[in-house]
């Protein structure tokens, strides 16, 4: 089975509502390293995601995995966790039944995914009573419990208290160490040195830099990047 | 009018048997077609609510329109249909219970529809993008909605029991108000107070009613139950 | 009904009348038959016209109503096989106890009308082309009055069936030719009462016609005519009369021998 990866980006463009969001852009993402997408509101990271995904179709270009497989190889975590009214199990067990998993397998796998992100203990309890910390630990289960080989996560943590986002940040490692590769956008310099291996600075819908983690940090070769780390560009 | 009251009120304690078989009646032919409206309306609002295609707003607006279809009309269309002289008369359903829910399940179909499309649509926004990452498209994910908003759905299958409970155009035109085989409460009423015999009418109006209030407050209390359980 | 006939073979839909339903004879009459012979009818009560309209569309078995003209004309255009008389009812002029056209206890109903007009007295008519309202216009023109030219604010056109024209003339304290068999079971009077009764002219013949199988062949015609043979035996001609309300027989049998 050929892996997913390399994701390449060919002249990828993204426009809504008139306005230009993502400027046509390539960009090609390895196995291995995790990426970090940086940037100010607005700069069109979640576009980017999405785009990425495969949740919006690109205005122009094209997105391009390196093969298609019968089973879902990709995954994404939304900032905001949406659950469906059933017990946090149920929820995991949903998603791998849309994947077509047999059903003879799918408890264990719900069950090996609850436990890795060290939910086991709540399995049975309906989903929608979860803290808002537990219940992103749970859509984490729910994305992984198929071992996607990429693991989308759009600000992840911009809901959370630090405590929860500590537990949030413990499990993406756990699945960075595991073999997944994680892209992840963030607004948050801290999270991003934490978690990332490199970087890709978005501004006002253009890939303004592109460096691993310890070029990036602690100076920033484009002066976007640079404005931004010292904290002088909050928006786009 | 206070006599009047008391009066039903006490005509109805000591009524027999055949006040009985008037209200099971009314039951039957109303819940089944509350049954058979749910089952067909609650999916056909779902696909609405989720599917893209041309001329959908024009599908919504007379979809809603419907829920006011006149029940007399509803009666008489259904009538013209079961009718020896219509099409489908070799099934000789006109004038029994089975003719009454058809006509009940028309009048309320585009209630339910229109309302459970109305509570897809606004919870759709919340589900589709995680929906859609999952890889569940199109009617499935409609249908996951449609059941995990399922307690919410209540209202609109109690409001099609309300209409249909409350009715009496379409029963009386393809029922016939046949006495102890297709007259059902509102018929009934209708009858004793154009008998004349308003006490009594009072009376059964007072017991359908509460029985309407009754079937209200299980359905609350069931909602109730399942928010505490599910969140 | 609900308590179980022994072996019910089948059922007949009988086309009947509104105000014959209302009077309760139905209810009196039919489980004599169903029990002699298990058949059980099932009336649908509607105006005379809708009755005979259901006849001509099949949705019936048997008519059963009071409109002699209407009914032969069913017959001839060979939508009923044969016509039996059944019996007879009469009609009442109802009106209010404070009488202001002065038309209480006379036999003559032709010149109460008359009076009626005259005094401008309020008067409620069924107006929906029913037996008893195609009675009532034929009084009118017998009186020499032609009330649908007229439209005078003293006659109300209600539309509706007897009970709810009754409603409205007990309301409106206006005078109202009714049925006997529907005024007496009827319970809203207000301040009406009886003011003319006994004309020859009052009386309403009933006639019982089975729907002609020749054009519908699927009219249940053993059972139908079971029923017209039973209604017109003198078995079913003495249950008719054995038919009180509060000790006043309301119908009275009348097929020929």
């Amino acid at each position: 089975m050929n892996g997913i990866l390399p994701l390449r980006l060919e002249r990828v463009s993204f426009a809504a509502g008139g306005r230009t969001i993502i400027d046509p852009l390539d960009l090609t993402l390895e196995a291995g390293a995790s990426t970090v997408i940086l940037g100010a509101n607005g700069a069109g990271k979640s576009v980017l995601m999405r785009l990425m995904h495969g949740l919006l179709a690109p205005s122009t270009g094209r997105v391009a995995w390196s093969s298609e497989g019968p089973r879902r190889r990709q995954a994404m975590v939304f900032q905001r966790p949406v659950m469906l009214r059933r017990s946090a199990l149920a929820n995991v067990v949903y998603a791998i039944d849309a994947a077509g998993v047999p059903v003879g397998q799918q408890l264990r796998l719900a069950r090996e995914a609850l436990q890795e992100v060290g939910l086991a203990y709540a399995a049975g309890r309906p989903a929608r009573v979860l803290s808002g910390g537990e219940q992103q630990r749970l859509a984490l289960a729910r994305a992984w419990a198929l071992h996607p080989e990429v693991l989308f996560l759009d600000e992840p943590t911009a809901n959370l208290d630090p405590g929860a986002t500590r537990e949030i940040e413990a499990v993406i490692k756990a699945f960075d160490v595991a073999g997944t590769k994680i892209v992840m956008s963030t607004h948050s310099l801290g999270q991003a040195r934490r978690l990332g291996d490199e970087v890709i600075f978005l501004h006002q819908g253009r890939v303004a830099e592109r460096a691993p983690i310890d070029r990036f940090f602690p100076q920033p070769a484009s002066p976007e990047a640079a404005a931004f780390v010292k904290g002088e560009l909050p928006w786009a | 009018m206070l006599e009047a009251i008391l009066g039903g009120l006490r005509l109805v304690a000591t009524l027999d048997l055949r006040l009985w078989e008037i209200v099971a009646l009314s039951l039957a032919v109303s819940l089944s077609a509350v049954a058979l409206a749910t089952l067909l309306g609650l999916p056909l609002g779902a696909a609405i609510a989720v599917g893209r295609f041309p001329g959908r707003q024009a599908v919504i607006v007379v979809l809603n329109a419907l829920m006011g279809l006149p029940p007399v009309v509803v009666g008489l269309f259904v009538y013209l249909l079961l009718s020896r002289a219509g099409p489908l008369g070799d099934l000789g359903l006109l004038f029994t219970p089975p003719a009454m829910v058809i006509a009940q399940t028309i009048l309320i179909l585009p209630i339910i529809a229109a309302l459970a499309r109305q509570a897809v649509e606004d919870a759709w926004r919340e589900y589709e993008e995680q929906l859609r990452s999952l890889g569940v498209h199109g009617l499935r994910g409609a249908l996951t909605v449609l059941w995990d908003i399922r307690f919410s759905l209540l209202t609109a299958v109690l409001a099609g029991l309300g209409r249909a409970s409350a009715e009496v155009g379409a029963v009386m035109i393809v029922g016939g108000n046949i006495d102890g085989v297709t007259r059902v409460m509102t018929t009934t009423i209708a009858l004793e107070t154009s008998k004349g015999d308003l006490p009594l009418a009072l009376g059964l109006g007072m017991v359908l009613i509460a029985i309407v209030l009754a079937l209200n407050a299980a359905a609350q209390m069931i909602r109730d139950a399942a928010q505490r359980r599910y969140g | 009904m609900g308590l179980a006939v022994a072996a019910v073979i089948g059922f007949i839909t009988v086309a009947s009348t509104t105000s014959t339903e209302q009077s309760g004879l139905f209810r009196h009459l039919l489980p004599m038959f169903e029990k002699q012979g298990g058949v059980q009818v099932r009336v649908v009560a509607l105006g005379t016209g809708q009755a005979l309209d259901m006849g001509k569309r099949g949705d019936a078995d048997v008519v059963f109503v009071h409109a002699k003209a209407l009914e032969e004309k069913f017959v001839a255009d060979g939508f009923g096989v044969k016509r039996f008389e059944v019996m007879y009812n009469d009609f009442v002029l109802v009106g209010p106890k404070s009488d202001p056209a002065k038309v209480g206890g006379t036999k003559d109903t032709v010149a109460a009308l008359r009076k009626i007009k005259s005094a401008q007295a309020p008067f409620a008519s069924r107006g929906d082309k029913s037996g008893t309202h195609f009675a009532e216009l034929q009084l009118w023109k017998m009186a020499g009055i032609d009330i649908a030219k007229d439209k005078v604010p003293w006659y109300r056109d209600t539309g509706s069936g007897m009970g709810p024209t009754l409603n409205t003339a007990a309301g409106m304290n206006a005078y109202a030719l009714t049925d006997r068999g529907t005024w007496l079971s009827f319970k809203n009077r207000g301040d009406l009462v009886i003011s003319v009764e006994g004309d020859q002219r009052l009386f309403n013949q009933y006639g019982v016609i089975l729907v002609n199988p020749a054009k519908h062949p699927h009219v249940k015609k053993d059972m139908g005519q079971a029923f017209i043979d039973w209604v017109v035996s003198p078995e079913g001609q003495a249950a008719i009369a054995a038919f009180k309300i509060g000790g006043e027989q309301l119908f009275f049998p009348n097929a020929s021998r």
